[in-house]
């Protein structure tokens, strides 16, 4: 799935100038902790991977950076402060915002084919 | 250097041992601790080196997510810190070395979900308790020495031919 579509689906704004909309999407994670981030991370070849979560400081664009986590949808409408947006231009990690609580936007991503990555994933 | 060594080795083997060993890069970095603005930006570099070098992408990865981690756990646990990046022609090493508080229990510290870290790291989303097996998962050989009250030392070894299945 398209980042663009996942974008329409879960009505979000994006909040950032690049857009990588057509990164071909095929898992999510979703977490406030860093480490759960990176404990289940994707090779950087592969940007086929986005993070939802409630945090919004500019260290969850830094640990997407590491983990090879190619987008960020914030939930509950909350907007990352300007230094978030600011380190995500620069790694050209696409931001986005939507109104949906976590848990319903990972449900509609669900519905729609979007996996977890896979628990043996190194 | 390794001529001089050479000189004395009698076989190819032999040789080939030591040019295995020979550091083909090398770099430190300095970590504050408590410096929650610049953590994670020597990890960065790190990475970028290794691109730089041409490393296979997924060991970058790897050691990337395990500088990570160590670089937050000195930036949370320690007054100040290290971390030295070797490159070798067949293994990548990282010494990270603090001065800090110390593991009281390295058994306990390196199970999943165990944290000794504050409310305050939390609400930045660190703290989960998965740093060190984070970094272990990550290594192909991790040794950890600390002395509670001056600090910790890891050795984080990946080999540049393994894929760490």
């Amino acid at each position: 799935m398209t980042l663009h579509k996942i974008q329409e689906l879960l009505n979000a704004d994006l909040i950032t100038d690049s857009t990588h909309s057509n990164f071909d999407i095929t898992f999510a994670k979703a977490s406030d902790l860093m480490s759960d981030v990176l404990a289940f991370s994707q090779p950087f070849s592969k940007p086929d991977t986005i993070l939802l979560t409630g945090l919004t400081n500019k260290h969850v664009v830094r640990t997407c950076d590491i983990a090879g986590v190619c987008a960020i949808v914030f939930v509950r409408g909350k907007n990352p402060p300007s230094e978030t947006i600011d380190l995500a231009q620069t790694c050209e990690i696409p931001l986005f915002v939507t109104k949906l609580k976590l848990f319903e936007a990972c449900g509609i991503l669900y519905a729609h084919g979007i996996r977890p990555p896979s628990a043996n994933q190194k | 250097m390794l001529m001089v060594l050479g000189h004395h080795l009698r076989t190819k083997n032999e040789w080939d041992r030591v040019m295995r060993s020979e550091i083909l890069f090398q770099q430190k970095f300095k970590i504050h601790g408590g410096d929650f603005v610049n953590a994670g930006e020597s990890s960065i570099k790190i990475r970028n080196i290794l691109k730089e070098i041409g490393i296979d992408t997924d060991i970058i990865r790897r050691i990337a997510i395990a500088a990570y981690e160590a670089e937050m756990n000195v930036v949370m646990f320690a007054q100040h810190g290290t971390m030295h990046l070797l490159v070798y022609s067949n293994k990548i090493l990282l010494k990270v070395a603090d001065e800090g508080q110390g593991i009281e229990n390295i058994e306990l510290a390196m199970q999943p979900g165990f944290s000794t870290a504050t409310e305050e790291m939390r609400e930045m989303g660190f703290g989960a308790g998965m740093g060190l097996p984070n970094i272990k998962k990550n290594a192909d050989v991790l040794n950890i020495t600390s002395t509670v009250g001056k600090g910790t030392r890891l050795e984080i070894n990946i080999n540049l031919n393994s894929k760490n299945d």
